[in-house]
């Protein structure tokens, strides 16, 4: 057992570290995405693909880096040390895999350079409003007239769909087989007709996710992942990506590095709140279950680089990863005091609006809010709670 | 022991129940608060016209005699609607700066104003350094003349959009953090020297940041002995946490509400999420979070005019139940209604919110503590 890393990672560490200060466009600097326009989420993202580090987890064939497993690892590290945009994982986490694993050539040709390229935005219609949880309840049909699917229905959720060129889709293709047997997954060009974008505003003022609406529309056959009706085989393979992601545990650290200087800068009596008993107790805490977490992560990675997983152990990850992603911007809440009450203007409107505070406390409030989304979506940690209870304890 | 409701202050929750239900449903609420003006001054003549803002004024001062019980009462409804008009601010501050530390001639010049609903107010105290310590203050006032100058700046200061007058405190003599030296001032806000910028907060209401620059006021803009108002600012800040409190027992008794229904109606998995166990668990531990706080509330609203260290016990105590409770009650309520309770188009995103801060305003839960624990 070892956790230390290598000369050879240290060195491949200062040489990523290099790249990014060298690279990462410092006005984009710890921006939330909400406050970014297409193009400025896009630009590491465009960056990197000329680099040719932007998808490190893919197989080289395809695009990949090679990298080892820590050494993805401490790629994943230094940028959040760096407070770069997170790339988007609808194509490059999510479907990228799923068309290069079950995929036609054809299809590997036409969407896997577009992914990398960052031409294509891809959006996810998996929710729908009446199928949550229950995933495999959905309802949105898709019905085979020649060389063509025709598909009607409701997908809901969508993070960022506004800007969306494709969309990759579960459809019921089998209305009377068993619900996981009628499923399957369609590749759907956003600009074809029938599909209707409605933004959705959530509590905080922001404009992520949408209901996007299919009225008959026309998908060519080609566009069906793998085989009819077993889409939900590759659903579940994309879902368990989306789970080993979910820690979070650098931009973490990040968020408690901001967190203590938030609390540095905020007097209670003329001592920073920070040096108290009863708030550096939290933020200990909260860093506790981060190191722990983080080690978790690692045990898991060190698996996978074995070849086993990322099996329902995975779970763990997201709960954890989420219960401390949200406690940390609860503990901001609490550090910047009444100054929490403020509106940071979120979504498009103008920029100069006036947003009082300590510097670093604007719109702390409302990412508390915002990040109450973790713990419901990727599938809802009570849900992550059962996969746990049946599949690793086997009650 | 008697925890029942009198006839009149039924017939008191009845009144503000039917203009509610009648003029502040959600849809309604979430327009104005993302109006130009962020509020609704015919909403406010009619607290006016049905008697709400006169409510804890005794029959001398134009009031109807209620006390803490009434504004419970106006409170709790106000709650379930998510009431965006200054009612804390103007009524239970203010009003209660005047009826508790005024003079006769200050009540008789401020209280009608309030009463009639012509006057808005806002309170003035927190400061960027002092966190929720109300003595911790750099305003300071100082004497000019048979009257005084105030310099200097405040935070946050909710509803002062709305606002014509502000109480507002400064040090007249000592330390920044010092007990005695505080004093409390009448302030218009349209007097040479106010300048403040208004935003909007989080919760859908309204605040300003104010400077005051050689501010000048007579010797009668004094609320109470000079340099003796620490002990009154913080008996009526506990009046305005016992107000807080009663708003916040409303709002979780919609959350309550709305969660289980929800959970009743929502099928997942072929049958009610309201089945499931662990939910319905939940569901028991967020109507426990609500019943002591509902208890909590009862209890400070009866203690306000017990001694100093019986009254801190009693509104920290239940500063702190709320603030766990609420925090609590929302996170859940969010959690059960999945996506949906994350939108702003649903209202539970929106107690979700106040509930939030209401655990921020006039010192939350961390703050509380160490305040009980000092009066213990």
């Amino acid at each position: 057992m070892d956790m230390r890393f290598s000369p050879e990672e240290l060195a491949f560490r200062d040489e990523v570290r290099e790249f990014i200060a060298n690279n990462y466009p410092q006005e984009l600097k710890g921006a939330r995405r909400g406050e970014l326009s297409k193009d400025e989420i896009l630009a590491w993202h465009r960056i990197l693909y000329k680099k040719g580090w932007v998808a490190p987890h893919w197989p080289v064939e395809y695009g990949g880096t090679g990298w080892s497993i820590t050494q993805r690892y401490i790629w994943n590290e230094e940028n959040a040390r760096a407070e770069t945009t997170p790339l988007l994982p609808f194509g490059l986490s999510m479907v990228g895999p799923v068309i290069y694993t079950f995929g036609n050539e054809e299809q590997k040709k036409r969407f896997l350079p577009g992914i990398l390229s960052g031409d294509d935005w891809w959006c996810q219609g998996y929710s729908e409003p009446g199928s949550g949880s229950d995933l495999a309840s959905l309802r949105t049909k898709a019905v085979r007239e020649g060389d063509h699917y025709i598909v009607n229905g409701g997908k809901t959720w969508t993070t960022l769909a506004q800007h969306a060129d494709w969309m990759f889709c579960l459809v019921r293709t089998d209305p009377n087989a068993k619900q996981q047997e009628g499923i399957s997954f369609l590749l759907i060009d956003m600009k074809t007709p029938g599909i209707t974008v409605r933004p959705i505003i959530t509590m905080d003022g922001s404009h992520e996710v949408n209901e996007v609406f299919l009225e008959d529309v026309k998908v060519p056959a080609e566009n069906l992942i793998g085989e009819e009706n077993k889409g939900w085989t590759y659903a579940k393979f994309l879902l368990g990506n989306e789970r080993s992601g979910i820690a979070g545990v650098a931009r973490s650290k990040k968020a408690i590095e901001r967190l203590k200087s938030l609390a540095t800068a905020e007097l209670v009596d003329g001592t920073p709140l920070m040096k108290t008993d009863e708030f550096s107790r939290k933020v200990a805490e909260v860093e506790i279950d981060l190191s722990a977490l983080e080690v978790t992560e690692l045990r898991t990675l060190a698996a996978e680089s074995k070849g086993r997983g990322p099996g329902p152990e995975a779970s763990i990850l997201k709960i954890k990863g989420t219960e401390i992603q949200q406690r940390i911007t609860e503990l901001a809440v609490e550090a910047v005091g009444n100054y929490a009450l403020v509106q940071a203007p979120r979504l498009e409107v103008s920029g100069n609006e006036f947003v009082p505070g300590p510097e670093g406390s604007q719109g702390v409030a409302q990412d508390y809010f915002n990040m109450r989304k973790t713990s419901i979506y990727g599938g809802s940690n009570e849900i992550q709670h059962n996969i746990i209870a049946k599949m690793v304890l086997g009650l | 022991m008697d925890f029942s409701f009198t006839e009149e202050q039924t017939l008191l929750r009845n009144t503000v129940q039917s203009l509610l239900s009648d003029k502040y449903d959600f849809d309604t609420r979430r327009k104005v608060a993302k109006s130009a003006d962020g509020w609704r001054p015919e909403i406010w003549a009619q607290f006016a016209e049905l008697g709400l803002l006169a409510a804890p004024f005794s029959e001398e001062m134009g009031g109807l005699g209620g006390g803490a019980i009434e504004t419970m009462i106006v409170m709790e409804e106000f709650g379930r609607h998510l009431v965006i008009e200054p009612y804390v601010e103007t009524v239970v501050i203010a009003g209660g700066f005047l009826r508790e530390g005024g003079s006769p001639a200050q009540q008789e010049a401020h209280i009608p104003g309030i009463v009639g609903g012509e006057t808005v107010w806002a309170f003035a105290y927190a400061e960027p350094q002092g966190r929720y310590n109300l003595a911790d203050l750099t305003t300071t006032a100082k004497k000019d003349g048979s009257g005084y100058v105030i310099n200097g700046y405040k935070a946050v200061v909710l509803g002062a959009p709305w606002a014509q007058k502000l109480i507002v405190t400064a040090r007249t003599s000592g330390g920044q953090r010092d007990r005695d030296g505080v004093s409390v001032f009448i302030v218009d806000k349209s007097a040479a020297g106010v300048s403040t910028r208004d935003y909007p907060t989080v919760d859908g209401r309204r605040a300003s940041e104010i400077t005051f620059e050689n501010v000048k006021v007579d010797a009668d803009a004094l609320i109470g002995q000079e340099g003796k108002g620490l002990p009154l600012v913080e008996k009526i800040t506990d009046q305005a946490i016992a107000a807080l409190s009663a708003e916040a027992i409303g709002c979780m008794k919609e959350l309550n509400t709305a969660t289980v229904e929800y959970c009743k109606t929502r099928k997942q998995f072929g049958v009610p999420i309201g089945k499931f166990q662990v939910l319905q668990h939940r569901m028991v531990d967020m109507f426990m979070a609500y019943e002591q706080s509902v208890s909590m509330t009862y209890m400070v609203n009866l203690k306000l005019d017990e001694g100093d260290a019986e009254r801190t016990k009693a509104a920290a105590g239940a500063k702190v139940q709320i603030g766990k409770a609420g925090r609590f009650v929302g996170q859940q309520a969010v959690q059960l209604h999945g996506g949906m309770g994350m939108t702003d188009e649903l209202n539970v995103g929106h107690y979700f919110k106040r509930l939030t801060m209401i655990d921020t305003q006039f010192g939350n839960i961390d703050y509380q503590l160490k305040r009980y624990s000092e009066a213990a």
